[in-house]
């Protein structure tokens, strides 16, 4: 069969999975499907792939469904960019971008509440930047070393032992030693996880402690500790790089903090309901599907006043 | 089986990972080592093969044999093996149909493309990728465009997209499907994901 005619099966198949009612049954026909050939799965994968990223265009909701074209933010070697707060449209961008000018030896990316943004290094290297994040990246010649002001990011580092790959957050400094791993900073609270290899947190002079795959670090103040994860959990706290955000078994009031990371709408969550259970896979921006759910899984209130949405018992 | 590409051969650059038979992990890395190559493949493609209406059928080949191969051994630079395996491809191909259609020599330099590792650590590249997606979206038809735009810009469902634009449900689908066809073909093969030699 032609690859256009697979490409059309995937394509439906992909369209019913996102717009139509999807049961179990139809997730085992889509299975065989895959199954029988490598070209229907590498087709799939394909078309997965990029219907996927149009997601983040969700992102422009409420923007002006006309974007002026041709923006091209200065991307020199000072440039600070900025990627659009949700409703606030691309022109800001440009604007923003040629009025900061800062720090002369780092360039700044930063991504806004909802963002996610994708770095490549020359090195090989990536950084995914995950919502409301600010990166800064050295740009001097023979070193590598970020430093996370704000939010998190995910690094897929190419290990190159003669120059170490360094972040540096909330003041500690965590040394690539081959690896892909998250930084999260919270407030005063700063997590690690390693999803492969090793990284090595400097900790001080005699203190040095590696990390390993599945290994997480929670760091508040001067306190360290380190807990090991399983391989679940670890993809549950990566579920942002898909688009996604996954509850397992965690308060409802723990749940809403999450989505408020991603949404300029908050949930506010009445301390009576906050203990609840919850757990799920939703889209980030999936606030009002979560909502629902919760009126009509949990039996709890549901209002809408303005930016906010409130549940209560 | 796949035959092996020569540059994988020839310098062993075979990751030293036992067998990989988890197909979870072979799509990932599929997604994320070979698609944004896709570009560079095609090129390849268009470059060295005279009739571009088989160019999809090539591409789908390449993957197949790439995929194939990940199933037994993650190749360590993808870059290499996916170029190999379409440069194989093609030689299997005018061997099979004794034609001719190769125009030049089949060789990396003339794409400029960067075989070595990169240089220096600069940031070469920042995937601005809601730019890069609106620009996707204006190259779609605009029946597909208006309908991808509602469903993925305001997320609505195909009963509301077919009700805000009066059309069928049927209709809503058919754009649809002719939309995640369309910007897979934009988005994987843009030029701008090549990282070329600096």
């Amino acid at each position: 069969m032609s690859a256009r005619n697979i490409e059309a099966q995937a394509a439906e198949w992909i369209e019913r999975r996102h717009f139509g009612q999807w049961s179990e049954e139809d997730q085992s026909q889509l299975d065989i499907w895959l199954a029988e050939a490598i070209a229907h799965r590498v087709a799939y994968v394909r078309l997965n792939s990029s219907w996927q990223r149009t997601g983040r265009l969700a992102a422009l909701r409420g923007a002006a469904p006309e974007m002026p074209g041709g923006l091209s933010p200065q991307q020199g070697r000072h440039s600070f960019r900025f990627l659009p707060r949700l409703a606030a449209g691309l022109a800001i961008v440009a604007a923003v971008s040629t009025y900061y000018m800062l720090h002369n030896n780092t360039t700044t990316y930063a991504t806004t509440v909802g963002g996610r943004e994708i770095l490549s290094l020359a090195d090989g290297s990536q950084i995914e930047l995950n919502t409301d994040t600010i990166l800064r990246v050295s740009n001097r010649t023979g070193t590598r070393e970020v430093w996370l002001d704000k939010g998190e990011a995910y690094f897929r580092i190419v290990h190159d032992a003669a120059h170490p790959f360094v972040v540096t957050a909330q003041g500690r400094r965590i040394v690539d030693l081959g690896t892909e791993f998250t930084v999260r900073r919270e407030s005063d609270r700063l997590q690690i996880s390693v999803v492969e290899g090793r990284v090595r947190m400097e900790e001080g002079a005699n203190k040095s402690p590696v990390l390993a795959a599945g290994d997480s670090a929670i760091a508040t103040g001067s306190a360290l500790s380190i807990s090991r994860k399983d391989t679940r959990a670890i993809s549950s706290d990566l579920a942002w790089r898909r688009g996604m955000i996954m509850f397992d078994n965690i308060t409802l009031g723990e749940a809403a903090a999450e989505f408020n990371r991603y949404n300029r709408t908050q949930i506010v969550v009445d301390p009576a309901a906050a203990h609840m259970k919850v757990a799920g896979t939703f889209p980030i921006n999936g606030v009002k599907g979560f909502s629902d759910l919760t009126r009509h899984v949990l039996g709890l209130r549901v209002e809408t006043r303005g930016q906010e949405i409130i549940i209560s018992r | 089986m796949v035959e092996t590409p020569d540059i994988q051969r020839g310098n062993g650059q075979k990751s030293d990972m036992s067998a990989d038979t988890d197909p979870a992990r072979v799509d990932a890395w599929f997604d994320r080592e070979v698609l944004p190559l896709e570009a560079l493949l095609m090129q390849y493609l268009e470059h060295n093969w005279r009739n571009r209406s088989d160019l999809p059928d090539l591409r789908q080949e390449v993957y197949v044999r790439v995929y194939q191969a990940a199933l037994e051994n993650i190749p360590e630079k993808p870059r290499q093996f996916l170029i190999a395996t379409a440069r194989n491809l093609l030689i299997d191909r005018v061997r099979h149909e004794q034609v001719i259609p190769i125009e030049s020599a089949a060789d990396l330099e003339t794409l400029g493309v960067a075989v070595d590792t990169p240089g220096p650590e600069r940031i070469v590249m920042a995937r601005d990728e809601l730019r890069r997606l609106q620009a996707a979206l204006d190259r779609l038809a605009p029946r597909v465009r208006e309908v991808v735009v509602l469903a993925r810009i305001e997320g609505l469902g195909r009963s509301e997209i077919a009700q805000r634009l009066s059309i069928s449900e049927v209709t809503v689908s058919s754009y649809l499907t002719q939309g995640i066809c369309a910007l897979a073909d934009i988005l994987h093969g843009e030029p701008s994901n090549i990282r070329r030699s600096t």
